[in-house]
């Protein structure tokens, strides 16, 4: 993979478009899944205790459908990104990394350029996909796997009496879920960040973002893909 | 009117004693105020009405001189029913736990209520299904020695007296009771309804609902909230159609208890011998398909039914004692026994807080009992154990099983704890003789040593002549006034952190249960990651230069 961007050479030309970069169907799993782990991390804080107001049961069957229904979305969401490439988007790019910490750590007080600029192929910057990937293959599995587990105790309650069973998997699946928390709000306040507070979940929303286009990539758009170009 | 004319007769006849005859007549009302409930109407494991009417049988048209003639015509009939009978505990008071070889039965233990049947037959054994128990002298091989009828009446006319008279003092007892229409109880027997097991199991311990928690005379016609099974408005079950019975052989002792039954109802079309809940409703009950429902069955693994099905216990009016000090027992006002009645009762009935022949108590009704795992054996603590009373209250009967047992399941108990006569030198249990027409009977004498001493002698007892006062602990397996589902004990009772089930070995429970270490390091983590947020966007602001970064 070749990040235009970064190609060696001369710098292409390049004019700012605004395209579409979310698509609809990452659009609708990115926001289902922002609900749907709103709703666990709630029910399941309730589950865990720290919420006496919500009523036990009540999480519990909330924490369980929503969980299932998040398990869904992701196996739909696993398949979409091997079939249409877009995993490729969260290899990570150590190269770039220590520029991106630099920015968000001083650059961003000082009104320094981000180091960074959207491609039509790469829509993340380092840090960004670093800890997508992180969210992804780490926290992400962490969670639905003692999940599952957890889910299916009656499956396997029999066996796991007078062991730690139960209290390891709930272990697990809390030290993940403080993981998942501590994610979110870092990733809802990087929203914050863009050229507007709102930008960024305004992009999230109409899924158009404004990318530097070489005048190659403009003119394939233009031909091809005329629907991804904001009119 | 059903009433349990036998035993509360009699110790309302003792209260009479000392408190005067209002007393005796109050009761009377009170007992006659129960709302009738017929005992054929009652449900009884499949059996439905009869093939006979025994109004018309020639041998029951009398005359009869006492009971044990009824007994001798009912057997003309029924000619195995004694030779059934006499292998029943009701007969034999004498029972050994094949899982833990010890001998029990109220012939053998020592309770911490009124302590030993064994040396007071002569009023205790009013709930011996016998006639004629006071001493050794009892032939357990006569069948005319059994009573039918304390079961079998349905009339509600039939009661029982104290096999002996008691010390002088208490002659006054049972005087002026309408004599028995016996010709008219024998021509109405039927199977036993709850008033009839009630006679002496809502008895137990002295006096309505005194010793189970679980059992006492509201259950002769429960409302649905008290239990769902018994009440006319529900099952409006007899006590037999749970404790099914074959050849007078009941199921459903409570000493030998099934805590985990994963047989559930057996074959179509057969029955199982068990009072088990889950031999009717199988070991997986809930709503299903529901997620809550198969986490429910999987609770049921290691909770019992009762546990969240009986919410509260002693919930139909009548409290339940929680605490009884015998070392009290014997004071005098101008030289007479006396009783106060300082605590009132759901129903308004007035009970004991203290009594001279017993000591002070204490009630408790509509609460929580408690719970502790149970396999389903109880260790007893009897006359023949060397007690270890390092650790107490000493527990009567100890609780057995454990989390890592996978036949134990946490069980709800009402606990009893009283202090009780014991011999401080030998470490032993001891019998204390409270009946008796003699200068050594406690109920009438008043001298504790004394009436010890002849306890342990009438039984050939080692006895250190010192007396103490034992704290101890019973453990009263619950099991009955199970509540309508609504209004089962929810999620959030043990799902919290004051759970009814804290401090149980064993036990993992979301939202009452985890890990204080990481909790701490995930709310730090959370804390800290929101300092930083709050920091850097405070830098931002305070910097105030407009971002021209790469974005647009």
């Amino acid at each position: 993979m070749t990040d235009l961007s970064m190609a060696a050479g001369t710098p292409p030309v390049k004019t700012k478009r605004a395209v579409m970069i979310y698509s609809r169907y990452e659009r609708f799993w990115h926001w289902s899944q922002a609900i749907l782990i709103f709703v666990l991390a709630m029910s399941g804080f309730a589950v865990h205790g720290s919420l006496p107001f919500v009523k036990f049961g009540t999480a519990v069957t909330i924490h369980s459908w929503a969980a299932i229904a998040l398990i869904v979305l992701w196996i739909f969401t696993t398949f979409w990104h091997f079939t249409t490439g877009q995993w490729r988007q969260y290899l990570p790019q150590l190269s770039g990394l220590p520029a991106v910490i630099r920015f968000y750590a001083w650059g961003i007080l000082t009104g320094a350029p981000h180091p960074y600029s959207k491609t039509l192929r790469r829509k993340q910057n380092a840090l960004q996909s670093l800890a997508y990937l992180f969210f992804m293959v780490l926290i992400g599995p962490a969670l639905w796997s003692t999940g599952i587990v957890y889910l299916a105790y009656p499956l396997w309650a029999n066996w796991a009496i007078g062991t730690i069973g139960l209290p390891a998997v709930a272990f697990l699946h809390t030290a993940a879920a403080f993981l998942m928390v501590t994610f979110v709000i870092i990733h809802v306040y990087m929203t914050t960040t863009g050229k507007t507070v709102t930008h960024y979940v305004k992009t999230m929303i109409t899924g158009y973002d404004a990318i530097e286009l070489t005048a190659a990539e403009a003119a394939y758009l233009e031909e091809e893909k005329s629907g991804l170009l904001k009119k | 009117m059903r009433s349990p004319l036998g035993v509360a007769g009699a110790l309302f006849a003792v209260a009479l004693l000392f408190s005067g005859p209002s007393r005796a007549e109050d009761v009377a009302e009170q007992l006659s105020a129960r709302p009738a409930t017929p005992a054929a109407a009652q449900k009884s494991s499949g059996l439905k009405g009869g093939t006979a009417d025994h109004s018309k049988f020639e041998a029951l048209k009398g005359p009869f001189a006492d009971g044990s003639e009824v007994t001798k015509a009912c057997l003309s009939c029924h000619t195995e029913a004694g030779k059934h009978f006499m292998k029943s505990i009701h007969w034999t008071w004498d029972y050994t736990n094949p899982k833990t070889g010890q001998k029990l039965g109220k012939h053998n233990v020592i309770n911490n209520f009124c302590t030993n049947a064994r040396g007071n037959e002569g009023m205790c054994a009013q709930c011996h299904a016998g006639y004629g128990w006071k001493d050794d002298t009892f032939d357990f091989t006569n069948q005319n020695n059994i009573d039918c009828l304390v079961c079998h009446d349905t009339t509600a006319t039939y009661y029982r007296l104290p096999n002996s008279r008691g010390h002088d003092a208490c002659g006054v007892m049972f005087e002026g009771k309408k004599p028995i229409d016996l010709p008219k109880v024998a021509q109405h027997v039927g199977l036993p309804g709850r008033q009839n097991c009630g006679t002496c199991h809502y008895n137990g311990g002295g006096g309505d609902g005194v010793k189970h928690g679980d059992l006492d005379s509201s259950l002769n016609a429960p409302s649905k909230a008290v239990d769902v099974h018994m009440s006319p408005d529900g099952g409006n079950f007899a006590c037999t159609n749970c404790h099914v019975s074959d050849k007078h052989i009941v199921s459903g002792s409570r000493y030998d208890m099934i805590a985990k039954d994963d047989k559930g109802p057996g074959a179509p079309g057969s029955r199982r011998d068990v009072a088990t809940c889950e031999s009717c409703h199988s070991a997986k009950p809930h709503d299903k398909p529901s997620l809550i429902g198969y986490q429910l069955d999987t609770h049921a693994e290691r909770i019992a039914c009762q546990t969240c099905h009986i919410p509260k216990i002693a919930r139909g009016g009548v409290a339940t004692m929680v605490d009884w000090d015998w070392s009290t027992a014997g004071k005098m006002i101008d030289g007479k026994g006396y009783a106060l009645e300082e605590y009132k009762q759901g129903n308004g009935q007035e009970r004991h807080t203290y009594w001279t022949i017993k000591g002070d108590f204490k009630w408790n009704e509509n609460f929580a009992p408690t719970y502790k795992w149970f396999d389903g054996r109880m260790m007893y603590t009897t006359i023949d154990t060397k007690i270890d009373d390092s650790e107490q209250p000493v527990a009567i009967n100890a609780v057995m099983g454990g989390p890592a047992d996978p036949k134990a399941r946490i069980w709800p108990f009402k606990e009893m704890h009283t202090r009780i006569p014991w011999d401080p030198k030998n470490k032993s249990l001891v019998y204390n003789h409270l009946w008796g027409k003699d200068d050594t009977a406690y109920w009438g004498n008043f001298d504790m040593l004394k009436s010890v001493a002849a306890g342990m002698k009438i039984e050939n007892r080692p006895f250190s002549g010192e007396l103490g006062f034992l704290p101890t602990v019973s453990n009263w397996p619950i099991t009955h006034m199970v509540a309508p589902k609504t209004d089962a004990v929810k999620c959030g009772e043990c799902h919290t952190e004051k759970s009814r089930l804290a401090g149980l070995p064993g036990v993992y429970m979301p939202a009452h249960s985890s890990v204080r270490w990481l909790d701490l390091l995930g709310y730090a983590m959370l804390a800290a990651t929101l300092g930083g947020i709050v920091l850097h966007s405070l830098a931002r602001i305070v910097m105030g230069k407009k971002k021209t970064h790469g974005e647009v």
